[in-house]
């Protein structure tokens, strides 16, 4: 039995492993293509990506983007596309931002009425996809796309001076009133830049994601859902219940995406504050095969190929060719996946057909002797 | 599983049955044959010429054409349409194509219609289309995967003419079925597989079903009869006034089950018998509360479960053997532990609380792969890589684990080897004497017959008629499922009667009775003697 798991974990493994050479692969040709050597600007990658303070700037943006990676592999586990991550992070930091800057009560309370209002908010927005799908039957995939540009719309509306923006009449910059320092969360001190504090939410969030999934009953019937529709709704699992449940908590989880920046980081919602992580969270769970170690393996790549390709310009590469990697891993690990899947399922066909075969060879010997 | 060391031999203008219990191995030699799948090793010839099937392309060349068992057509176009599609290039699709469908048609005796609806279509007729399909490709040698598993027996009959018209014509026809009978009938010769090899050939002529039954499994076949009655007077499921309907993708609503009632006793096993897509399907998706009803009660041991979801309904003691375990009875790419959980995660020893408990359900999960002799290395690997018998023992296991007040077994045995068909009716009738409620629906109508106390037939989304299993006959019945016959099914003597409360209005054909051939009879029912 053991070889079974053995031979699991291996394929498991060599789907990401894969996707990563031919991403590196790719844009060695694309490198050699627009004439530049290709293993000197993987060489100035490594050292660069790997100085200290790149490894706190990797941690930093690894973050938001491992629980980017966990909102959407919420979705993913049930076989739903929440593309609208994205949306519901930055209208759930938003709002988050707006709560924390009007009020100024000790951080121990602020701080987590900031984080659960995030929470909340992201839970609506995604709830609103959910409810569509079951009662409408919308596509997640459009509504939520739909409610990404909702999002901007609602937060170009109310980031305005007299709505709930200030302006600074310096800078000219429009953004939610400044949470007051009691609110802002700890960070861990290094020689250079300090690790966000948030951090440990995030190990703690992929540890919940982790024990919900695989070990509670609530989490085997969403992990049924996503396996098989009809057969976990022939098992008595309500199947509509679960994709508004699913779409909550990927919601909820999305809410926690904007939070290190909020809480470490900026501690105010302005024009600057960063977007996309929902996109780059698709990607990560993608790479991270909807494992909570394995979207942390990807979270960080994604952060220091980012971190990657600063190096890369200062040495007259053009950083697009990050880009490049990342939109090749992508493409790659789609098609990885479906063909260690495949290779997976026959291989373990042949192998208990072959076991039982040699079994039932060694009865007939027996009955023959 | 695999095939090793086949070796068969196909005369032209014949029908060669290729006979072997289910998962010998005989859809994998077809799927060969057709190029669906490579061999390891070995060769084909066709016509004296050795060639290599890269895909269905290649077979099709050759002139080797597949009907298979699940037919591939679009219900929303013509017969016209189905048949011409992918192959635009022959015939065209006009005037010429219909030509080329009619002069095929007639040549064989199919009488297709080009321009009727396949969703109109009955699943003989659509049989003939398939069957069209492929001759209109320019096939000489046809491949029918078990073409009468959907049929009834009158049906069967009139299949067997049109194959006696190919043959007649000079095609060859190669046969897969694991009804003894039925190939007994038509088949020119006969090949025997068993666990993957050919075991033998065997003249139709000089063979008897048993000995065929002997060479198939080594042993005799086993008998679906129930001895004792063990039927008692407390009703376990009451059905009354049940009544669903379906709308459909244009927004057109149909009645699928009208004013269905029926009791079933602790004790006690009510088969339903009809033809495929009659409300069979949505009787239990009713029953297990899979799909809303409109109208009608439903009560389990005396507690009324018409507005109980799936999972209490799980809990107070339904058990599911469904029709489509694929799609309805397994996760196909998780462990066997974790289906053994499906379907029943709330209950003991799956969880604990709101926690799975991962260990117990694993323990529990040997202990099925043991009692119910399902064939695995072991309990990780995956339910998609176990045979189609043996993901059935597990579902059985699994189901029979809850003790179950009602147990709806669809299909319990299709797809089954003959081994594990024999110990799931052992299980049915062990767990009947101990009180076990059944509903069984089954095509298999000597399993129906054998098994079932009491028997019902469903037509048009309708109980029709009902018949006491002891001494009628598969045509008898074949004929109700028609819709030929209706109200109480009587053998042979004497006038039907309609029961009060019959609610088909009376149709101007008297219900009618077949006169039971003998030979019709061994026909259907020899393989099991």
């Amino acid at each position: 039995m053991k070889k079974f798991d053995k031979d699991r974990a291996l394929l498991g493994l060599a789907a990401p492993v894969l996707a990563v050479l031919g991403g590196l692969i790719v844009t060695g040709l694309v490198l050699l293509a627009s004439g530049k050597e290709p293993f000197h600007a993987f060489h100035l990658m490594l050292t660069y990506g790997s100085k200290s303070d790149s490894q706190v700037y990797i941690l930093n943006k690894a973050t938001p983007y491992y629980l980017s990676g966990l909102a959407v592999a919420i979705g993913f586990r049930m076989n739903l596309f929440n593309i609208g991550v994205d949306g519901q992070y930055r209208l759930a930091a938003f709002f988050a931002a707006a709560v924390g800057g009007s009020m100024s009560i000790p951080g121990a309370i602020q701080i987590p009425v900031i984080i659960l209002t995030a929470m909340a908010v992201g839970a609506a927005w995604a709830a609103i996809a959910g409810v569509l799908k079951v009662t409408r039957g919308v596509s997640e995939v459009i509504s939520t796309i739909m409610l990404n540009s909702l999002a901007g719309i609602v937060i170009g509306y109310f980031l305005q001076d007299g709505r709930l923006g200030v302006t600074d009449k310096l800078a000219l910059t429009t953004s939610t009133k400044p949470l007051p320092s009691g609110s802002h969360l700890f960070n861990f001190a290094t020689q250079t830049d300090a690790v966000d504090g948030f951090i440990v939410f995030a190990g703690v969030a992929g540890l919940v994601y982790w024990f919900v999934l695989s070990r509670t009953r609530f989490g085997f019937d969403l992990r049924s859902v996503g396996r098989s529709e009809s057969a976990a709704q022939a098992g008595g699992v309500s199947v509509k219940k679960m994709i508004v449940i699913s779409m909550v908590l990927s919601g909820a989880m999305a809410g926690l995406v904007g939070m290190s920046t909020l809480l470490n980081e900026s501690y105010k919602y302005s024009t600057e504050f960063p977007t996309g992580i929902g996109f780059t969270g698709i990607a990560v769970a993608l790479l991270g095969r909807n494992n909570p170690i394995g979207i942390a393996v990807g979270a960080l790549l994604w952060a220091f190929l980012e971190r990657a390709s600063n190096g890369l310009e200062f040495e007259g590469y053009d950083k697009e060719i990050v880009g490049v990697i990342q939109g090749a891993i992508v493409l790659a690990v789609v098609i990885a996946y479906e063909v260690v899947r495949r290779y997976g399922l026959a291989r373990q066909q042949r192998q208990v057909g072959a076991e039982l075969a040699a079994a039932g060879s060694v009865q007939k010997q027996e009955v023959a002797a | 599983m695999a095939n090793h060391d086949i070796a068969i031999t196909v005369r032209s203008g014949t029908v060669h049955a290729l006979v072997g219990e289910n998962g010998a191995g005989k859809s994998t030699l077809m799927k060969i044959l057709y190029g669906m799948q490579k061999p390891d090793e070995g060769t084909i010839t066709v016509n004296g010429e050795q060639v290599a099937f890269g895909d269905p392309g290649d077979a099709i060349a050759r002139g080797i054409g597949m009907v298979h068992q699940h037919f591939m057509l679009a219900d929303n176009l013509t017969v016209l349409e189905n048949v011409v599609l992918g192959s635009e290039k022959a015939y065209g699709i006009g005037a010429r194509a219909r030509a080329r469908i009619k002069e095929i048609s007639d040549a064989y005796g199919l009488g297709v219609r080009p321009d009727a609806l396949v969703e109109d279509l009955g699943v003989a007729d659509r049989q003939r289309v398939e069957i069209l399909k492929v001759l209109y490709r320019g096939a000489r040698i046809l491949i029918l995967d078990e073409p009468t598993a959907v049929l009834v027996p009158q049906e069967v009959e009139a299949l067997f003419e049109n194959l006696r018209e190919l043959k007649a014509e000079g095609l060859t026809v190669i046969f897969i079925s694991h009804k003894l009978g039925e190939v007994l009938s038509v088949a020119d010769a006969i090949t025997v597989i068993r666990r993957g090899t050919t075991v033998g050939d065997a003249d139709p002529k000089s063979t008897t079903a048993k000995q065929l039954a002997e060479l198939m499994v080594g042993s005799e076949l086993p008998s679906p009869e129930t001895r004792e009655s063990t039927v008692t007077t407390e009703p376990m499921l009451t059905v009354q006034g049940l009544r669903m309907s379906d709308t459909d993708s244009d927004g057109v609503e149909r009645i699928v089950l009208d004013d269905i009632a029926f009791t079933i006793h602790k004790g006690e096993v009510l088969g339903i018998a009809g033809v495929e897509g009659n409300g069979q399907a949505e009787l239990v998706e009713a029953v297990m509360g899979m799909r809303a009803l409109n109208a009608g009660v439903l009560t389990l041991d005396g507690r009324d479960i018409s507005r109980t979801p799936t999972r209490a309904r799980r809990e107070q003691g339904i058990g599911y053997i469904p029709e489509d375990r694929h799609r309805h009875g397994l996760l196909l790419e998780a462990p066997l532990w974790e289906n053994r959980i499906l379907g029943h995660v709330t209950e003991r020893p799956n969880s604990r609380g709101v926690l799975i408990d991962p260990g117990a359900a694993r323990r529990d999960t040997e202990r099925i792969v043991r009692e119910y002799d399902v064939r695995t290395p072991g309990i990780e690997v995956t339910a998609a890589s176990l045979s189609g018998g043996n993901q059935q023992k597990l579902i059985v296991g699994r189901e029979m684990s809850h003790l179950p007040k009602l147990l709806i077994a669809a299909h319990p045995t299709r797809g089954v080897d003959v081994g594990a068909q024999a110990q799931i009716w052992d299980q049915i009738r062990a767990a009947r004497r101990d009180g076990l409620a059944v509903l069984l629906i089954s095509a298999d109508l000597d399993e129906l017959i054998g098994l079932s106390d009491t028997l019902r037939v469903m037509y048009r989304g309708r109980l029709v008629a009902d018949a006491d299993p002891a001494t009628i006959t598969p045509e008898e019945l074949g004929s109700a499922m028609t819709g030929a016959a209706a109200g109480h099914l009587v053998h042979e003597q004497g006038a039907p009667q309609e029961p009060a409360g019959e609610p088909e209005p009376a149709p101007p054909a008297v219900p009618k009775q077949l006169a039971p051939e003998e030979t019709a009879a061994e026909k259907a029912g020899g393989e099991d003697r």
